[in-house]
């Protein structure tokens, strides 16, 4: 720390267990594992209502036939930026928001391995978003080829402004990957002594598996984007078949990066469901050592199925079988999941608080969306879902439940203990039921768009596709609006004033060494490695 | 609350399926024309059914569960957190349904790459955003545009039956034959999708993929471009008109370059009137540049610049017409030289020039306005 900084801190904060600094330089240069947490965390809420708004555009030019709102060419940006937002700025800040706050609470660390590395991982987001956003206010359309920006349509025949979403998501990607090598070397260098690894809570297993998934295929994103700008700018041809090169290529290097990426997006979301249900059901995890074994298996499968993303593409039959095989094969440790959460909450002490619902909620739906997952598998049939509405409808199933829903629960479940206040319990209720009610009415019925043959990414559609898109409107519109009330929930617990006290515990049925210490957490914890029972 | 809640829920699942079954048809796949749409359909309804039974087991136990072990019940948790037995059933029983599903889809799929004994063979090209059809056997090549018109996208007409879905020039092949697809694409990656079919193919630039199709029932089939390809992506779709034996070798025989080829090609390069060249050039701007260079002339700046007051319109008349010929590699801007013919052709060059005020600069710069067929041949010649 340089002179002048320490000149500009506040006199009382010079003992031995200082409060943090005020104001702005507080939060630009933290090293603190709570703070970065809630600055991942705000930033992901922020970015949430920014892709959100776009989707209600996208679906305010799909309530009708014939052009609504919007030209194509800015329908067009709009599912591109949605997507681009909702899975980098979105989702996996949320998880990373949440891996800093949690993971060395559970550990018994009193904060992450590399806490200024940590700092910029972080502070690289809001520069990478800000480009990538700036794209919408240019001459030029924004980045409008979809967020899987297959080549030549987006290199050759891309916009000028893809240059900017190319370096941003290399910043994103940085961040990304130094997110990563913290996490990893945090939760193999800072367990409490007593910390096995077979004591480890599954949300720290997931994040540790997810942590090697992001430290794998970022740098391919790289690779990939980076051939892009090559492409477009130096005379190379790795995606350009005039210039001998391969577009298929791009999709290969894609989705490696792709599928891996997914379970980038639920793996932790796996862990927060694992962390709530047992609380709420007031019995422990069922069959904790086959979670952790299931985990790491979809992993390690989840590298072997890319070209699942490509069964249309005239891959040769023995590709396309195997595959097909290996991806219905993620079926069977998924299965596991979900029945060892269902022999969880069977024969439990059930209580439905909020985090609960939206644990539920996510069984639910995310077992729906493995259904269409297995049927999206099988290459015959993939062949009229590929493209099609359905697959729209697959993908926010999983990713909406899998991701966003288990994000909310643990916020919910974990935001007494980082503010020391309760929510509203009957607000948290009308939040997951609008929300539940209104995902299902956004994308219940695109399962059934996509199978009478709307596809995917089209501004306007014919006459017999009205109906459907008229209920998800109004479903996406209820699904939207409703998150202002967590919005609320959110600012009251984080400024309001405090009203009563709450327990270290906070749910009766919580275990695990962040529910041991006070709530709100003090500032600096587990300076001491605490002794896990 | 809850209960109030549960009524709510309880009426929107029964307002959707009423809703469902009254006002909507499609919400299955297609069982569709063709051997192989039918398997997949069969392979699809097999797959949903498995998960219906499943998702049956699973919820079941879990709404049980919901139900009776409440803690407002006074039901108390039961501790027991492991089983190895239950967790091998549960990883056995999932993986031999598996197998089960994995079989069909095999079977399926072997018949579907089998691409042997074609009687027709089609290459299929996706451009930005139009379909070429290839005949390889006959001869015949055209180019399919949606045909809906401009005024109905934009609200200022009543929507056809079709919209969206109808084309100038549909494929046609006949009953009951196996047609062999060769596709690709000029631009970017483009799908030929045709659900009643069962066939979706990928388009891609540098690569010929083998697709077929064997239609067993008289009709019009349509679809849609199935990937992304571009801000007109939604307006690119495919109709395929299935008709007998009989009516196919008219359509051939009619269609057949070197049939009445002398008396087309004089056709083509008859002197038209002016009023005739403007009529033409209107409709074959809106079939052919309207997409991107927008009816106002205006275009859609800065991916498609506008023509209206264009240097390259409005300056000498062989530097317009080349340009259009062979258009700018790399670009959305294609040779439209392949496209059209000299009168179409005629027609576009003398409507651009005309329209939006590009005739007042050209005579102020004493420059033909007006393109004859003649013209365009004059200067394909020059540019071969
Ligand atoms: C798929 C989109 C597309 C279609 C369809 C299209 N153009 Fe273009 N056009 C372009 C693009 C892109 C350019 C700019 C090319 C460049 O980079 O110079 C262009 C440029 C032009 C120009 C030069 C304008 C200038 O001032 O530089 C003319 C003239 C033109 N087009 C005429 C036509 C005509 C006539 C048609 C119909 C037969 C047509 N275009 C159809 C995309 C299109
Ligand atoms: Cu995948
Ligand atoms: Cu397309």
């Amino acid at each position: 720390m340089t002179d002048a900084a320490v000149y500009t801190q506040d006199p009382d904060s010079h003992e031995e267990h200082h409060g943090p600094e005020h104001g702005f330089k507080r939060w630009l240069f933290t090293t603190n594992h709570k703070d970065i947490g809630t600055l991942y965390l705000f930033f992901s809420f922020i970015m949430m209502f920014v892709a959100g708004a776009m989707a209600l555009l996208v679906r305010v030019e799909l309530f009708e036939p014939g052009k609504v709102l919007l030209n194509p060419e800015y329908f067009n940006q709009m599912t591109t930026m949605h997507g681009l937002i909702m899975v980098f700025g979105v989702i996996m800040p949320a998880m990373a928001g949440l891996a800093n706050w949690l993971i060395p609470l559970m550990i018994g660390a009193p904060d992450m391995a590399l806490p200024r590395l940590n700092n910029w991982s972080f502070w690289l987001l809001p520069f990478a978003f800000a480009m990538l956003i700036s794209t919408l206010f240019m001459s030029g359309p924004a980045p409008d080829f979809g967020w899987t920006f297959y080549a030549p349509l987006s290199t050759t025949y891309g916009p000028k402004s893809t240059d900017f979403f190319i370096f941003s998501i290399h910043l994103m990607g940085a961040s990304s990957i130094l997110a990563a090598l913290n996490i990893v070397v945090t939760i193999f260098n800072m367990r409490a002594p007593s910390m096995a690894w077979m004591k480890l809570p599954l949300f720290v297993w997931s994040w540790l598996v997810t942590a090697f998934l992001l430290l794998a295929v970022m740098p391919v994103l790289a690779g990939c984007v980076t051939m892009m700008l090559m492409d477009r700018h130096f005379h190379t041809s790795f995606f350009n078949a005039a210039g001998g090169g391969d577009p298929l290529l791009f999709q290969h290097v894609f989705w490696f990066f792709g599928h891996p990426e997914v379970y980038i997006l639920i793996l932790p979301g796996f862990g927060v469901i694992s962390a709530i249900i047992p609380t709420f059901a007031r019995k422990p995890l069922f069959g904790y050592r086959f979670m952790v074994y299931a985990t790491a298996v979809i992993a390690i499968l989840g590298f072997v199925v890319w070209m699942h993303h490509m069964f249309t593409t005239g891959a040769p039959i023995a590709a396309q079988l195997y595959f097909m095989y290996a991806t219905m094969l993620i079926a069977v440790p998924t299965g596991i999941k979900v029945f060892n959460w269902v022999a969880t909450i069977f024969k439990g002490s059930l209580t439905f608080e909020t985090p609960m619902l939206f644990a539920l909620g996510f069984l639910v739906m995310f077992t729906l969306g493995g259904f269409s997952g297995l049927m999206v598998a099988l290459v015959p049939s993939d062949y009229q879902y590929r493209d099609s509405y359905f697959v729209v409808a697959h993908f926010h199933y999983v990713l909406v439940s899998g991701s966003l829903f288990t994000i909310i629960a643990g916020v919910y479940y974990w935001l007494p203990k980082w503010t020391g206040q309760m929510y509203n319990e009957r607000l948290g209720q009308l939040h997951f039921w609008l929300t539940t009610i209104g995902m299902n009415v956004t994308f219940l019925p695109m399962h059934f768009l996509g199978l009478a043959g709307m596809p995917r990414r089209i501004p306007d559609y014919a006459l017999q596709f009205t109906d459907f898109n008229q209920i998800c409107t109004v479903g996406a519109f209820i699904f939207g609006f409703s998150q202002l009330i967590f919005l609320y929930i959110i600012l009251k617990a984080s400024f309001g004033k405090r009203t009563y006290q709450v327990s270290n515990q906070v749910w009766e049925g919580a275990t695990g060494l962040e529910w041991t210490l006070p709530s709100p957490v003090p500032y600096h914890t587990f300076e001491t490695a605490p002794v896990v029972p | 609350m809850f209960q109030w809640i549960s009524r709510l829920v309880l009426f929107i699942v029964i307002f959707l399926f009423t809703f469902t079954a009254y006002a909507v048809s499609g919400i299955n796949l297609p069982y569709g024309v063709t051997p192989t749409s039918r398997e997949i359909y069969d392979l699809h309804m097999a797959c949903f059914y498995i998960c219906c039974v499943i998702g049956t087991l699973v919820f079941s136990i879990l709404i049980y569960s919901l139900i009776k072990h409440r803690k407002s019940k006074g039901a108390t948790a039961v501790h027991f957190h492991e089983h190895l037995g239950l967790e091998i059933v549960w990883t056995v029983i999932p993986f031999l349904i598996l197998i089960g599903l994995a079989i069909p889809a095999t079977i399926v799929l072997k018949h579907i790459h089998n691409t042997d004994r074609s009687a027709l063979t089609i290459k299929v090209t996706g451009y930005q955003w139009k379909w070429k059809y290839e005949y390889l056997d006959q001869g015949i090549s055209f180019f399919s545009n949606l045909s809906t018109p401009q005024d109905q996208i934009l609200n200022n007409a009543p929507k056809g039956k079709w919209f969206l879905l109808e084309v100038d020039n549909p494929m046609v092949v006949p009953v009951n034959t196996k047609v062999k697809l060769l596709v690709t694409a000029d631009d970017v990656v483009h799908a030929w999708w045709v659900p009643e079919l069962g066939v979706k193919q990928d388009a891609i630039p540098g690569f010929v993929n083998e697709n077929w199709f064997y239609a067993d029932k008289i009709g019009t089939y349509r679809g849609q471009c199935g990937e992304l390809c571009g801000i007109n992506h939604g307006f690119m779709p495919i109709v395929v008109q299935v008709v007998s034996q009989v009516d196919f070798d008219k359509w051939v025989k009619l269609h057949r370059p070197n049939a009445g080829n002398e008396a087309n090609q004089t056709l083509t390069m008859k002197p038209l009137s002016e009023k005739e060249l403007m009529i033409l050039g209107k409709a074959q701007y809106d079939k052919s540049c309207g997409m991107c260079h927008q009816a106002t002339g205006l275009g859609l700046p800065p991916s498609f610049p506008p023509l209206k007051r264009s240097r390259v319109v409005t300056g000498p008349l062989d530097g317009s017409i080349a340009f259009v010929l062979t258009g700018v590699p790399g670009t959305a801007m294609q040779a439209f030289g392949q496209q059209l013919n000299n009168k179409e052709m005629a027609g576009v060059i003398t409507y651009i020039r005309h329209a939006w005020g590009n005739d007042k600069i050209i005579i102020n710069h004493k420059q033909p306005i007006i393109v004859q067929p003649s013209d365009i041949e004059r200067v394909r010649r020059k540019n071969l």
